[in-house]
């Protein structure tokens, strides 16, 4: 069995020092060794920004796609080989401006993909510009007098789109992160993991003291039920937002695989793809 | 006794026009005749003039007609609209029941049928459509038995009694017809067929029939008019062989989730038109920069925008062959007729594995939704061939864990695994890479990935790049187009050939990387040519400037009006040029 040391490779991520991203991507490789993967048994797909480079930094089948795509190129690669463990990755701004729409769509499909956010609340690579997590008032330089527009509550629009595992974390939790990683590597459907993973050079708010302040972990509210999803809600909004740890789970609706009508329980990646003559002749005779 | 003849049905959009044209069509397809239809219709669910035009040959025929035998009506509307298309002593079947008139001075013969009410009489005046058909049967002499096989087909599961019913309304609407005729008309009825058995298929049914003969276990596609057919063919189908569609949210998951689900090795398609293809464009260049295999349908239709959605057009060529940023490997393919899109579409999965790169099948509406007579296709002919990538392959450890997914190679194909594979693992990416995919901007790597990529395709290999027709060393003419201009071509030659004109045609099946060979030889041997496309700018025209020079000689005939060319206008066009 695989250990998680069997998951990294040499290349040097070109991350800033003290990126939250670096624990994202230690959790994500421990968390694939502890639920007993093999490298080659993983595909790690991610999109355009600092942390859509982290497919090149873990030791698995690796797709670093285009801006907002790792969901449709994920669910591609899912339905393609079921027998993968696939997980999609990228940030805040992949998946929730450019990529939004594919973000609710995989939610409410529930394909079997395990989806991390490195969530900062900034676009990084392109040097400090708003995102749709930043708080109004947030000054950066695309909003010099403060952004205007309202942060996108994800944790709540997942659970309303039909989410069956929303769970958020913090980077620097390294321990729950994986543990949370790994239920999510485990529920079988979509499932949606939210790190707030801070920005160390462009956001000088959203900071790690700042997380650690404002962040209420759910293990602490008394009598949460992670099944409840009224209760996820109504909780979320309570803290606007600002929860860690598993949200909500629903375990009791099967995957889209399991759904899809005629869908093989075999990987397709290694059907048959030859059709015998017969079955080829019964194809031209209902054109007849 | 005639060879072919043109009919056609019109009426309102929704009331059964297009089953009254099928129900003709499947007819005389069983009876071995050849046709070929094209159906006029909008944008539109309900209401707005619709009609169906049919053409019925004993001989193979790919294009409507100029004009107009047999016209039915169901309302006022279709013969005012259609008037004009109608050949002298042509014949009109309206129904009474809205007291049908034609222009003061035409030369048709108009008969009035009591279609609604005969159906009435017969229970329900959704029978009106049959009692047509039985009147029209009787211009053609057709027994009414001719129709007994496709009724009992669509009628059986309601019943032998709606059978009977719908078979007593073609009787009807015959007997009607012949006693207000006096008898079958002199000049409509047409020669024996040769009784051969064939399909009868719109061109994405070929397209999709293809798909599923070709390999194809996934497609991820989202609904457009003129491509759904592909995907609702490949939604009913695919399940009986474990695969599946799944109709995303728009066609960059379209695009996207098939590159996802080709790179981890199941053949995998997706369609569209214009707009599709208009989002599809990085996604395009994603499969070319990681070597995916990918193959898109684009059914062109009227652009640009939104532009005529359902109807005739050819104007997505430049954009099929230069779209996406940068510059990367792709292949353009061009079927005409419904066995080359089915074949295509076969080899379009071979190309798009063999190459690794992404493959654009090209259509137009005329091909995609005309529904046509189609020659038996032959199973011997499909093969699946996958190139570079064996499944079974057992790799070696590599030294850094990670396999040369980006190995440069003479030819420029790399080996190529999946996901899964022991020893294969590999990174992908859309940034410039390495031979591992790992991420470089190395100026020397990046020449020898950017060479490589673009390498593939010097050694394409592909059947009958350009179908032709060339009886004549030197051509007065040479005729060139793409796709479904193919029939109507093929109609004018023998007009050309009896003004006692030398006249060659080039149909591009491929139209990138461009067949200069080919297309040299014919271009260099001919006096004049005429590209022929539905297109404004002429832009097969300029492909050929681009590649072959010959300005001088090369003319377009021009039409972007939404409809396909009708014979007369490109014959005349072509006297005009020589």
């Amino acid at each position: 069995m695989a250990t998680f040391k069997e998951f990294r490779n040499s290349v040097k991520p070109n991350w800033c020092p003290g990126c939250g991203d670096f624990s994202v991507q230690a959790s994500i490789q421990r968390a694939a060794a502890n639920v007993g993967l093999e490298p080659d048994d993983l595909a790690v797909i991610s999109g355009i920004g600092c942390s859509g480079r982290i497919s090149g930094y873990i030791k698995s089948y690796g797709f670093h796609g285009i801006h907002g795509r790792v969901l449709p190129i994920a669910q591609g690669v899912k339905m393609a080989n079921r027998d993968l463990t696939v997980i999609a990755s990228g940030g805040d701004g992949d998946g929730f401006a450019i990529g939004m729409g594919h973000t609710v769509h995989a939610i409410r499909r529930n394909i079997d993909v395990t989806y991390i956010v490195m969530d900062n609340q900034i676009y990084g690579l392109t040097k400090g510009q708003t995102s749709p997590r930043s708080a109004e008032g947030f000054k950066t330089k695309s909003t010099p007098e403060g952004s205007v527009e309202s942060a996108i509550g994800i944790m709540e629009l997942a659970l309303t789109a039909g989410a069956t595992f929303v769970a958020q974390s913090f980077s620097s939790d390294l321990k729950e992160l994986t543990a949370i990683i790994q239920k999510g590597i485990e529920h079988k459907g979509f499932s949606l993991i939210n790190v707030f993973s801070p920005c160390v050079t462009y956001n000088k708010v959203n900071t790690y003291d700042w997380f650690k302040e404002h962040l209420i972990s759910l293990d602490t509210i008394e009598g949460y039920d992670s099944s409840n999803r009224m209760q996820a809600m109504q909780t979320l909004m309570e803290h606007d937002g600002l929860v860690k740890g598993i949200i909500y789970q629903n375990t009791q609706k099967p995957s889209y695989q399991e759904l899809a009508h005629g869908y093989s329980q075999d990987a397709l990646a290694h059907a048959d793809l030859k059709m015998d003559e017969q079955k080829f002749n019964e194809l031209l005779a209902e054109f007849m | 006794m005639i060879d072919q003849l043109s009919w056609k049905v019109g009426g309102q959009q929704g009331e059964g026009i297009d089953s009254t044209g099928e129900i003709f069509a499947m007819a005389l397809n069983r009876l071995g005749y050849y046709l070929y239809s094209y159906r006029h219709f909008s944008s539109r669910i309900k209401g707005g003039h619709t009609n169906n035009k049919i053409r019925v040959s004993t001989k193979q025929t790919r294009s409507i007609s100029d004009d107009l035998d047999i016209l039915v009506a169901f309302d006022q509307e279709t013969i005012d609209v259609n008037i004009h298309e109608m050949r002298d002593g042509g014949v009109v079947i309206g129904d009474a029941k809205f007291n049908p008139v034609v222009p003061e001075g035409s030369k048709v013969r108009l008969f009035s049928v009591p279609f609604t009410e005969i159906a009435n009489e017969l229970g329900t005046s959704l029978m009106k459509n049959m009692v047509a058909i039985g009147a029209t049967s009787a211009v053609l002499d057709l027994p009414a038995e001719a129709y007994t096989e496709v009724v009992e087909e669509i009628f059986l599961r309601k019943g032998a009694k709606v059978v009977e019913k719908n078979m007593e309304a073609i009787r009807r609407g015959a007997v009607y017809f012949m006693e207000a005729a006096g008898g079958p008309l002199a000049g409509f009825q047409l020669n024996k067929a040769d009784g051969q058995k064939r399909m009868f298929m719109i061109g994405n049914d070929a397209i999709a029939l293809g798909f599923v003969a070709g390999g194809v276990r996934f497609m991820s596609a989202y609904p457009i008019t003129p491509a759904s057919e592909i995907m609702e063919y490949l939604i009913k189908k695919l399940p009986q062989f474990g695969g599946t569609v799944i109709q995303t949210e728009d066609e960059i998951a379209a695009a996207t989730m098939a590159i996802g689900a080709n790179y981890a090795g199941v053949r995998t398609v997706t369609s569209s038109a214009g707009p599709g293809l208009s989002l599809m464009m990085e996604s395009i260049g994603l499969a070319g920069m990681t070597e995916t295999p990918l193959v898109i349908v684009d059914t062109q239709r009227g652009g640009p925008s939104t532009g005529l959605p359902t109807k005739q057009e050819q104007s997505d060529l430049m954009a099929m062959i230069y779209g996406t940023h940068g510059e990367i490997p792709k292949v353009v393919m061009a079927p005409s007729t419904a066995e080359e899109a089915f074949y295509d579409a076969v080899e379009a999965l071979n190309i798009a594995e063999e190459y690794q790169c992404p493959v654009i099948l090209l259509t137009d509406l005329q091909l995609s939704l005309g529904k046509q007579s189609v020659e038996p296709l032959d199973f011997g002919k499909v093969e699946i061939r996958r190139g570079a990538l064996d499944l079974n392959a057992e790799l070696p450890e590599v030294e850094g864990g990670y396999f040369k997914r980006y190995e440069v190679t003479e030819s420029g194909v790399s080996p190529r695994v999946i996901p899964g594979m022991k020893n294969g693992i590999h990174h992908v990416t859309g940034v410039e890479h390495d031979e591992t995919g790992k991420p470089s901007e190395v100026a020397a790597n990046r020449l020898k990935q950017m060479d490589k990529r673009l390498r593939k395709l010097k050694n394409l290999t592909f059947n009958t790049p350009v179908v032709k027709y060339t009886p004549n060393e030197e051509a007065d003419l040479l005729l060139v187009g793409f796709n479904s201009t193919r029939g109507v071509i093929e109609e004018i030659i023998p007009r050309l050939e009896a003004e006692g004109l030398k006249v060659n045609h080039a149909h591009l099946r491929l139209i990138h990387p461009f067949p200069l060979k080919e297309m040299k030889e014919l271009v260099d041997s001919a006096k004049k040519v005429a590209v022929i496309e539905n297109n404004a700018t002429g832009q097969l025209a300029n492909i050929l400037k681009m590649n072959l020079g010959s300005h001088e000689k090369i003319e377009s005939i021009l039409k972007y009006d939404g409809n396909p060319f009708l014979p007369s206008e490109v014959f005349n066009k072509c006297k005009e040029l020589v």
